[in-house]
C-alpha cells in the first residue's frame, strides 16, 4: 500500500498515512487528485480506479472515504476487508465511530491505524488484539502528577 | 482536567470559524502560540502543543517548526511525548529531512526500552520513514528483536525488517535465517510478518528464492490448517478463517511455485481445495479465491486446475457485484494471450458488461472485447463495439475507436465491410480518431478498386449531411476529386446512385473550402480535390479555373501556394495538366523506404505512384515529375526548375511527413572503399562498365565507361539513366560521344545518385548509338550493385 486517505463528503482530509517517501507538495496534489476523482463517483460504482500507475480502493462509510494506493500485486478486494476491519476497530474503540470522533481524536486513530497497519502491510488479523494493545499503551499514560514529577531528559 | 481538552477546544474553535479567513485567523494565532511554548521551559503541555500543530499540519498549513519538537519530545521519558513525538515524526519528518537523522539515536534507545510500547514506537516509526542510514544502522537491532522477544514485538520487527530490505536489499541477507524460524510460530501477526518479509526476500534474491522453496510444504500445511479449521473468533471473517493470512500465503506459494515444477505440484492439491471449499457469497471469500486463481495461472499447474481457475473467473463474471465482475475481467485479462479459447468462452458476458453503468467496468470489458476479436466473431463483435461508441464516455472514446480499427484490419471479411465500418467510426467520432486514420483510409479505398463508385457515392452523401467532422470530410475531399467522374456519370451497382450535377459537386467542394469548421489541412484537400475535378468533368472547367486564381491570395500560406501552383499547370502547362492529374494508381501500403520495384519502366511520362505512405501531398506532385521527365531527357547538368515555388513545397499541416520522407538521413552506414567497375552491357563490340564510388551515407557517383571493340568508331552515343522514385538522379555532362575504335578510347559519363531512402538501388541504362552507319539503341536494367556498393 502506498497511501491512505480518511476524505469527509466536502473534500476535507481526515486522516492521512504516507508509506512511501513523498514530498510535501506531491502530496497535496495527490489529496487533490483523489478528493476530485473519489468524491465525483456516483453511489452504486466499483470501488476500483486506475489512477497513474496505482490502482485505487475506496469505500464509503457514512460522511468518510477510506482511499487507498495500491501496487500492482496487491489484492482489491483483500483491501477492501482492511478497510472494514479498520472501520471496526474505530468503531470498537471509540462505540459507535462516527466522523466527529476521528475529527476530535485523530491521534487516537492514528494510534490504532498504527497498530493494525505497518509500513503499509497489516500487522494484526485478530480482531481482538489491536484493542488490546490500545488499552493496555492507555494504562502506560501517565497521570498529571506523575507526569510532571519525571524529567523531561 | 484532562489534557486532551485544550487540543479538543482548539479544533472546536477552529472548525466554528465562518470563512476560510477567520479560520486562517485563529490558526496563525494558535501556532503562534504553540511556537511560544515550544520555547518556553517544560511546564506539561509540549505534547497538546504537538498535537494541535499536528491537527493544523492536517488541514494544510505549514507545520516545519515543530520538527525539532518532535526530536525534543522522542528523546522524552515520558511515555506521552513519546507517544506524540513519534506520532509528530511519522507526520512532519521524512527520509528527506535532516532532522530525521536525529532521531535516529532516540530509535535506538528506545528499542531497547523495557516497556513493549516504546519499543514498538519506535520500530513503527521506523517502518513508516527510516531512511536507508537509518536502516543499515539499526538493522542488527531488528535482527536480534526478531529471534529473542514476545510476539508483539516480533510481529512489528518483521514488518520493520520488510521495510529495511525494501530500502536497502543487502540486509535481506541478514534476516533471511530469522524470516526461516518465523514460520513457526503459532501467532498469526507474526506468521502474517513472516510471510511478508520471507515474500518480499524472495522476490529481490533469486538465491533466497531456492532456498524458501524447501519450505513449500510447511506453507502448504499452514493453509490447510486455515482453509479446514474451525470457527475462530478472533480470526473469523465471513467464515473465512483469517483471509488476510491465506491470501499472503498465496502470493508467496505462487512467487515459489512459478516456473519450477516440483513446487507447483506440491501446491496442486492445496489449491484445488481452496478453490473448491472456499465460501465467495462475501468479499473476504472472494479475495481468497482470487488471489487463489492468480496463483495458478501463474504456476506450472496441471490442466484440470486451470480449467477450475477459469471457471472461477466466469463464475465471478456473472456475480452481481460490481467489484467482483471487474476483478474476473482483470484477471482474464491477463490470460486471454494464452488461455484464449477458454475466454473466449465468456465473450457473450463480456460483452454485457459493454452496457455496465460503471466506468471502470466498461472500461475493463472494453479491453478484453477487443483482445477477443477474432476471424470468427468479427462481424457480431465489431456490431457490439460500434454500438458501445455511439454511447461511451468520452475518455475512452480514443481508445475504443483505435482499438476498432486494429481490430478491422487484422480481420476484416471484406474490404466493403471495412470501409464501411471505418466510415462508421468516422461518423460517430470521427473528432477522435489518429491522425493516420486518413491516410489509411484512403489508401484502403484505392485498393478496393471495384468499390471505387460505392465509396465516393457514400462519401458524397455524407459530406453534404455534415461537414464538421474534419477526418471524414477529408477522405470525401479525396475521393470525389479522385473519382468525381463515378459520381456524375449517375450510376452504380452496390448503392443507390444519386443524381448530381458538376455544379452540385463542386458547390460541395466550395462549401468545404469556405467553411469556417474546416481546418486548413481540410481546405488543403478541397481545394486539390476541385483541381482534380478539372479533368474529370467537362462543362465547369472554368468555375474550377476561378476558383482556383481566388485561392492565389489566400491568406493562408499552403492554400495560397497549391492555387498559385494549380494557377501555373492551367496556363503554362495546361498541356500536362491531364497527365498530372490523372487516376492514382493502387497506393501500396508499404513503409518509408520501400520501392515499388519497376518504378522506371514503361514510358517516361506514366506517373509513379507516390512513395510517401503517410500522406498524400499533391503539390509535390507535379514538381517532382517535371523534374524527372527533363531528367530522363538526359544530357543537361542540373535538374530544371520550371519555377522557384514548385521545386521545393513547404509543408502544410497534413503533410508534414511528406518532407520528412525526402529528408529522411538514416546514418550509420560504413563508408567502404570504391569496387571495381562491373560490365553491363556488351553487345555490338560496345561495352559498358559500371562504377560505384560512395560519397556519403547516401549518396553515390556511378561512372559508366563505354568501350568500343569494333573495327570503326561509335558515334553519337548518348546515354540514359532512370533510377527508382525515391532516388534523386544527376546526369553529368558526358566525355564526349564518339568511342575510338579497337578500344584506344572510352567514354565516361559520371551520374550522381542520392539514396536518402535506402531504397534497394536498380538504374535502368538506355544507350544510343551509331555504329556503323546503322543506329542501335538498348536498355539494360542494372539490378543488383556489388553489395559492398550499400
Amino acid at each position: 500500500m502506498h497511501f491512505m486517505l480518511l476524505l469527509s463528503r466536502q473534500g476535507k482530509l481526515r486522516l492521512q498515512k504516507w508509506f512511501t517517501p513523498v514530498t510535501e507538495r506531491e502530496k497535496k496534489k495527490v489529496i487533490r487528485e483523489m478528493t476530485l476523482m473519489v468524491l465525483a463517483r456516483p453511489p452504486r460504482s466499483c470501488n476500483f480506479l486506475l489512477w497513474r500507475d496505482l490502482k485505487i480502493v475506496y469505500k464509503r462509510y457514512a460522511s468518510l472515504y477510506f482511499c487507498c494506493g495500491l501496487e500492482d500485486q496487491d489484492n482489491e478486494l483483500l483491501t477492501l476487508e482492511v478497510l472494514q476491519r479498520y472501520v471496526e476497530l474505530l468503531d470498537k474503540y471509540f462505540g459507535n465511530v462516527c466522523e466527529l470522533d476521528i475529527i476530535f481524536n485523530f491521534e487516537k486513530a492514528y494510534f490504532i491505524l498504527d497498530e493494525f497497519l505497518v509500513g503499509g502491510e497489516i500487522l494484526e488479523t485478530s480482531k481482538t488484539a489491536v484493542g488490546i494493545a490500545m488499552e493496555e499503551a492507555e494504562t502506560l499514560q501517565e497521570t498529571m502528577e506523575e507526569y510532571m514529577s519525571k524529567p523531561t531528559y | 482536567m484532562s489534557p486532551s481538552v485544550r487540543l479538543q477546544e482548539m479544533i472546536r474553535v477552529i472548525r466554528g470559524a465562518r470563512t476560510q479567513g477567520e479560520e486562517r485567523g485563529v490558526i496563525q494565532r494558535e501556532c503562534a502560540a504553540i511556537r511560544a511554548q515550544f520555547r518556553q521551559a517544560d511546564n506539561g503541555t509540549r505534547s497538546h502543543n504537538l498535537a494541535k500543530l499536528l491537527y493544523v499540519h492536517m488541514l494544510g498549513y505549514p507545520a516545519h517548526f515543530g520538527q525539532m519538537e518532535c526530536v525534543r519530545l522522542i528523546a522524552s521519558p515520558r511515555y506521552n511525548e513519546k507517544r506524540v513525538g513519534y506520532l509528530g515524526a511519522m507526520m512532519l519528518l521524512d527520509e528527506k529531512q535532516d532532522a530525521s537523522l536525529l532521531i535516529t539515536n532516540s530509535i535506538k534507545n528506545d528499542l531497547s526500552h523495557s516497556s513493549q510500547y516504546v519499543q514498538s514506537l519506535a520500530l513503527c516509526t521506523l517502518a513508516c520513514m527510516g531512511s536507508a542510514e537509518m536502516c543499515r544502522d539499526l538493522a542488527p537491532e531488528i535482527d536480534r528483536l526478531l529471534r529473542a522477544s514476545n510476539s508483539y514485538i516480533k510481529k512489528k520487527a518483521a514488518l520493520c525488517a520488510v521495510h529495511m530490505v525494501r530500502k536497502v536489499p543487502e540486509l535481506g541477507e541478514l534476516f533471511t535465517p530469522a524470516a526461516r524460524s518465523l514460520l513457526s510460530e503459532k501467532n498469526h501477526g507474526v506468521l502474517h510478518g513472516a510471510v511478508v518479509l520471507i515474500t518480499e526476500l524472495c522476490e529481490r534474491n533469486p538465491d533466497t528464492l531456492e532456498q524458501f522453496r524447501k519450505a513449500v510444504p510447511e506453507l502448504v500445511l499452514m493453509m490447510k490448517g486455515l482453509v479446514m479449521s474451525g470457527y475462530s473468533p478472533e480470526h473469523n471473517v465471513a467464515g473465512i478463517s483469517d483471509p488476510f493470512l491465506q491470501v499472503r500465503i498465496l502470493r508467496l506459494l505462487r512467487i515459489l511455485g512459478r516456473n519450477n515444477d516440483t513446487a507447483s505440484d506440491a501446491m496442486n492439491d492445496l489449491l484445488a481445495q481452496v478453490a473448491t471449499n472456499t465460501d465467495s457469497s462475501k468479499t473476504a471469500g472472494s479475495a481468497v479465491l482470487y488471489e487463489t486463481v492468480l496463483t495458478v495461472m501463474d504456476i506450472k499447474s496441471e490442466s484440470g486446475l486451470r480449467v477450475l481457475a477459469v471457471n472461477i473467473l466466469g463464475r465471478f463474471l456473472l456475480n452481481n457485484d460490481r467489484n467482483i465482475r471487474y476483478i474476473s475481467m482483470t484477471s482474464l485479462q491477463k490470460i486471454v494471450q494464452t488461455d484464449h479459447n477458454a475466454v473466449q468462452r465468456h465473450r457473450g458476458t463480456i460483452v454485457d458488461c459493454l452496457k455496465d453503468q460503471d466506468a471502470s467496468v466498461k472500461r475493463r470489458a472494453l479491453e478484453l472485447s477487443l483482445a477477443l476479436v477474432s476471424a470468427v466473431n468479427i462481424r457480431s463483435l465489431m456490431k457490439e463495439l460500434l454500438l458501445f461508441l455511439s454511447s461511451c464516455p468520452p475518455e475512452l472514446r480514443a481508445h475504443t475507436t483505435s482499438g476498432i480499427f486494429n481490430a478491422a484490419e487484422r480481420y476484416a471479411p471484406s474490404q466493403r465491410w471495412h470501409i464501411d465500418t471505418i466510415l462508421h467510426v468516422l461518423t460517430t467520432a470521427g473528432g477522435d480518431v489518429r491522425d493516420e486514420t486518413v491516410p489509411n483510409l484512403i489508401q484502403l479505398i484505392t485498393t478496393a478498386t471495384e468499390l471505387h463508385c460505392y465509396t465516393v457515392h457514400k462519401l458524397y452523401r455524407a459530406l453534404i449531411t455534415d461537414i464538421s467532422v474534419q477526418s471524414l470530410v477529408q477522405v470525401a475531399c479525396w475521393c470525389i476529386g479522385e473519382y468525381g467522374d463515378l459520381l456524375l456519370r449517375g450510376e452504380c451497382e452496390e448503392t443507390e446512385p444519386v443524381q448530381v450535377t458538376e455544379d452540385d459537386v463542386l458547390d460541395a467542394l466550395e462549401t468545404v473550402l469556405q467553411s469556417h469548421m474546416s481546418s486548413p489541412a481540410t481546405r488543403g484537400f478541397a481545394l486539390t480535390a476541385t483541381m482534380k475535378l478539372s479533368t474529370r468533368i467537362t462543362h465547369n472547367v472554368d468555375r474550377i479555373r476561378s476558383i482556383v486564381s481566388i485561392y492565389g491570395s489566400c491568406i493562408d500560406v499552403e492554400l495560397q501556394q497549391r492555387a498559385v501552383e494549380y494557377n501555373a499547370l492551367f496556363k503554362k502547362y495546361d498541356h500536362m495538366r491531364a497527365a498530372v492529374l490523372e487516376r492514382m494508381p493502387v497506393i501500396d501500403k508499404s513503409s518509408p523506404g520501400h520501392t515499388n520495384g519497376e518504378s522506371a519502366g514503361g514510358t517516361i511520362k506514366e506517373l509513379e505512384p507516390t512513395k510517401l505512405t503517410q500522406e498524400i501531398v499533391f503539390p509535390q506532385e507535379p514538381s517532382n515529375q517535371v523534374c524527372d521527365l527533363l531528367d530522363l531527357l538526359g544530357g543537361s547538368g542540373e535538374p530544371f526548375q520550371p519555377s522557384p515555388s514548385l521545386s521545393s513545397t513547404a509543408p502544410g499541416p497534413a503533410s508534414s511527413t511528406a518532407g520528412g520522407d525526402l529528408l529522411d538521413l538514416l546514418g550509420g552506414l560504413d563508408v567502404t572503399p570504391a569496387p571495381p567497375s562491373v560490365t553491363v552491357y556488351e553487345k555490338n563490340g560496345v561495352t559498358l562498365k559500371l562504377q560505384t564510388d560512395r560519397q556519403t551515407d547516401t549518396g553515390m557517383t556511378v561512372t559508366i565507361t563505354a568501350t568500343n571493340s569494333t573495327d570503326g568508331d561509335i558515334t553519337g552515343l548518348t546515354l540514359q539513366a532512370a533510377v527508382p522514385k525515391s532516388v534523386q538522379l544527376q546526369m553529368k555532362a558526358p566525355s564526349g560521344d564518339v568511342i575510338p575504335a579497337h578500344g584506344l578510347g572510352q567514354v565516361t559519363q559520371t551520374v550522381l545518385l542520392n539514396n536518402p531512402n535506402k531504397v534497394s538501388l536498380k538504374i535502368r541504362v538506355r544507350v544510343c548509338y551509331t555504329s556503323q552507319s546503322s543506329v542501335c539503341q538498348d536498355t539494360v536494367q542494372i539490378d543488383s550493385f556489388p553489395s559492398t556498393a550499400w
